[in-house]
């Protein structure tokens, strides 16, 4: 994978930050190294299309926190809502069969953001940050039929990525 | 010994009445039902307030259906979990409470062993030992099964369920939901062997499923030939399916093989896709195999089911604590014989 330097002034100074990879095994490891970088409670968004490799990411995110190998960690698309036991607790959520950001509470998001975990929600479309929370927005889009473009974007009121240029 | 089921885990309000875990006595699916005003509208997926509204007139109909007074049941068996809490808890607690009223005791049941299960209801069960594909929207697993609440995990999916691999198909597509339904209906008027799709193996002596591959592979089809036309749309339904149904097949006859199992089972949602159900029929006629799966109304989610386990795991003695509680996370899988 690939940091763009080129970028990386112009795009912290927009608040983002942009990877490319080249395979599923590299978006995977994204992933992962923002699992095992992640210490506290955190909402993040992973929007994109069929295929865009938001389980992928996500996979990946729960094998950096710590969860056991032995955890299929697959689409939540059906279930909705993915628990699994990490360092912090991971819920893996997929709004792609809500009706609307309203179904949030029927699906015990609010008992999920008490828990002090780390929610990583796919198709956050059917919702909006201000109801998620979002402290991190996550997009991926393909650029090829293996590599993606990944960008992030802080939206948390306590890291301003401004500041850093 | 006659239970009354109750299911609530994710989208449908289900009750059934169900006498020695086989004798199905009725099964009422709320969502599935015609007359709609009963309940004050269509239930709509996923609410549990609506799973709220529906559970007293689900319950009230199944037990006149099965021509019974409640005074009459034995037991009340329910989904525990895996499932949505929100939905799973109102199962649950009215289940709980509703044994508690009648002095009965409640059995709390796993919905993936109710699916496993369903084989039993109706006059063909497999023998044991016979190893059962679990096919739907949320799930993708083998197992191999050698008691009716005794069996082994031996592979599952490390992506997609199957039957999200179809809705998701089925939305790229443009089409409806469910996409089972809608791409099974259009995949019999085309060509299975039009388009050459990946038939995602991984290894082809291990058990584990990725579906994820092939929907990216009719995503990026898509793509390359936008705007299929009619007998396009036919060709790639029936060439996706092709792929998923071959790729079934051959894990679970190969799993027979290695258990050296005589009987073979496909239970879930997607045990009521036509061409699997053929592809399947077909290789057990030719590998001598005993092939069986439940009647199409015992596929989908449903109560009968955990009528079915609830019985075996009456037998064995379970009975829930009022203080229990049900359970939204699949637990760790393990090989060995679990709950």
């Amino acid at each position: 994978m690939n940091i763009k330097p080129s970028y990386i002034g112009e795009l912290l100074a927009a608040g983002r930050l942009v990877l490319t990879t080249d395979s599923t095994e590299e978006t995977e490891e994204v992933g992962r190294l923002m699992g095992r970088a992640i210490n506290g409670p955190i909402v993040m968004t992973l929007a994109g299309d069929l295929g865009s490799g938001k389980t992928c990411f996500a996979r990946g995110l729960a094998r950096g926190l710590g969860v056991d190998e032995r955890y299929p960690v697959t689409s939540p698309t059906y279930t909705i809502v993915n628990e699994y036991p990490g360092r912090l607790p991971l819920f893996h959520l997929d709004l792609y069969r809500l009706g609307g950001g309203e179904e949030l509470e029927e699906i015990g998001y609010r008992d999920m953001q008490q828990q002090e975990g780390v929610i990583v929600v796919e198709w956050p479309e059917r919702s909006d940050d201000d109801e998620l929370g979002t402290d991190l927005a996550i997009v991926l889009g393909e650029e090829g039929p293996d590599e993606r473009v990944i960008t992030m974007r802080c939206l948390h009121p306590n890291v301003d990525l401004r500041e850093q240029v | 010994m006659k239970i009354l089921a109750i299911e609530s885990s994710c989208d449908e309000t289900a009750a059934a009445v169900v006498e020695d875990g086989t004798r199905v006595l009725s099964s009422v699916v709320a969502s599935q039902i015609a007359v709609h005003h009963v309940y004050g509208g269509v239930v709509p997926e996923l609410a549990s307030r609506k799973h709220v509204e529906a559970i007293v007139p689900v319950v009230r109909e199944a037990l006149a259906d099965a021509g019974i007074d409640r005074s009459e049941l034995d037991a009340v068996a329910v989904t525990q979990g895996p499932g949505l809490v929100g939905a799973l808890l109102v199962g649950f607690s009215y289940a709980k409470a509703y044994a508690w009223g009648l002095g009965i005791p409640c059995v709390g049941v796993n919905h993936l062993e109710g699916h496993m299960s369903s084989i039993f209801l109706g006059d063909n069960p497999p023998a044991f030992p016979y190893v059962a594909l679990l096919v739907s929207g949320g799930h993708t697993s083998l197992y191999y099964v050698t008691g009716p609440t005794d069996y082994e995990l031996m592979g599952q999916t490390r992506d997609d369920a199957v039957g999200e691999a179809y809705d998701k198909v089925s939305k790229m597509l443009g089409l409806g939901y469910p996409g089972g339904v809608v791409i099974d209906g259009l995949a019999q008027k085309g060509n299975p062997k039009a388009i050459a799709f990946p038939r995602p193996y991984l290894d082809k002596k291990a058990f584990d499923f990725s579906f994820s591959g092939l929907k990216s592979a009719v995503g990026r089809y898509l793509k390359d030939f936008p705007d299929p036309d009619e007998t396009r749309l036919y060709d790639i339904a029936a060439s996706f399916q092709e792929s998923v149904a071959v790729v079934l097949c051959h894990k679970l006859i190969y799993a027979a093989k290695v258990k050296n199992c005589r009987h073979i089972a496909v239970v879930g949602g997607v045990a009521a896709n036509s061409r699997v159900r053929a592809i399947v029929a077909e290789a057990a006629s030719r590998n001598h195999l005993s092939f069986h799966t439940p009647e199409l109304q015992y596929c989908g989610d449903n109560a009968a089911m955990i009528g079915a386990i609830g019985y075996h795991r009456r037998v064995e003695g379970c009975a829930l604590g009022l203080n229990e509680d049900a359970y939204s996370r699949a637990r760790l899988p393990s090989n060995s014989k679990h709950k």
